[in-house]
């Protein structure tokens, strides 16, 4: 039987793996897909404390983040879209347009 | 479930998110997150939520990967990121953040694991209990969901058209 912390600690791993994917690229897309991978980590992390608990509380909070992951990725790209179409080019380093 | 199973999922899962992060090529990064969600699918499986794996495939691996993938094949003509970094001194600060990062939460597990004590509570009733919570307590938040969901396609909708002149 494996301990509930070493799912912990995977989902942590994970989740700083996704951190340095949002610091270090450009691309908005592949951050988007980090962040993703930020809130898989998360969600790993809460089955894993329901799992602990003996309760199904936890599962049921993931599924709600699973529900506003769709709504966010569908809104996002949406708006990755619409960038594109205004400039043709594809880089955070370009949006800096609401930076003070 | 063996330590065995749980090291090669793990590996495969921490693998997987690091050829996301490090490979170039965005087509290549989304379907290494597939791997990586198929992967977490079979953790919950290990942890007794049938439900969720299932969702997890579904929904994730499912419809928000083709999502990105079309996203990916409209926006990106051939190679990505290419050409020398203009910012590179500041990328390369994200390696001492995500240490530290890795160190704090590395520590906040090791700190729990004292209280990681006596025999775990017996495993919920997968599917028809979170239905029944699902049902039961969560139902309002529940029918905020299926709002935001509208919301969302509608806000998309409108965003994705094309202004008239």
């Amino acid at each position: 039987m494996v301990p509930e912390t070493w799912y912990l600690g995977l989902g942590a791993a994970l989740f700083v793996i996704g951190v340095v994917g949002v610091i270090v690229r450009r691309n908005p897309l592949v951050i988007f897909m980090s962040i993703e991978l930020m809130l898989n980590a998360v969600n790993l992390t809460l089955v894993a404390f329901g799992h602990r608990l003996g309760s199904p509380d936890g599962q049921a909070l993931v599924f709600f983040v699973m529900a506003v992951a769709a709504a966010e990725v569908a809104v996002g790209l949406a708006i990755i879209v619409a960038i594109f179409r205004l400039r043709q080019r594809l880089s955070v380093d370009d949006l800096s347009a609401m930076r003070w | 479930m063996s330590v065995v199973t749980f090291a090669v999922l793990a590996v495969i899962a921490l693998g997987s998110a690091l050829g996301l992060v490090f490979r170039k090529n965005a087509i290549h990064g989304a379907l290494f997150l597939v791997v990586n969600l198929g992967t977490v699918a079979a953790l919950y499986l290990s942890l007794g939520a049938e439900f969720l794996a299932a969702a997890q495939v579904i929904v994730y691996a499912g419809a928000i990967m083709v999502l990105f993938v079309f996203a990916i094949m409209v926006l990106i003509p051939g190679k990505e990121e290419t050409g020398p970094d203009p910012r590179r001194p500041y990328r390369l600060l994200a390696l001492p953040v995500g240490a530290a990062l890795l160190a704090e939460l590395a520590l906040v597990v090791v700190a729990s694991r004292g209280a990681d004590t006596g025999a775990a509570a017996p495993t919920p009733g997968g599917v028809e209990a979170i239905g029944r919570l699902l049902f039961t307590d969560y139902l309002f938040p529940f029918e905020l969901t299926s709002v935001l969901l509208l919301a969302a396609m509608v806000g998309v909708l409108l965003l994705a058209r094309r202004r008239a002149g």
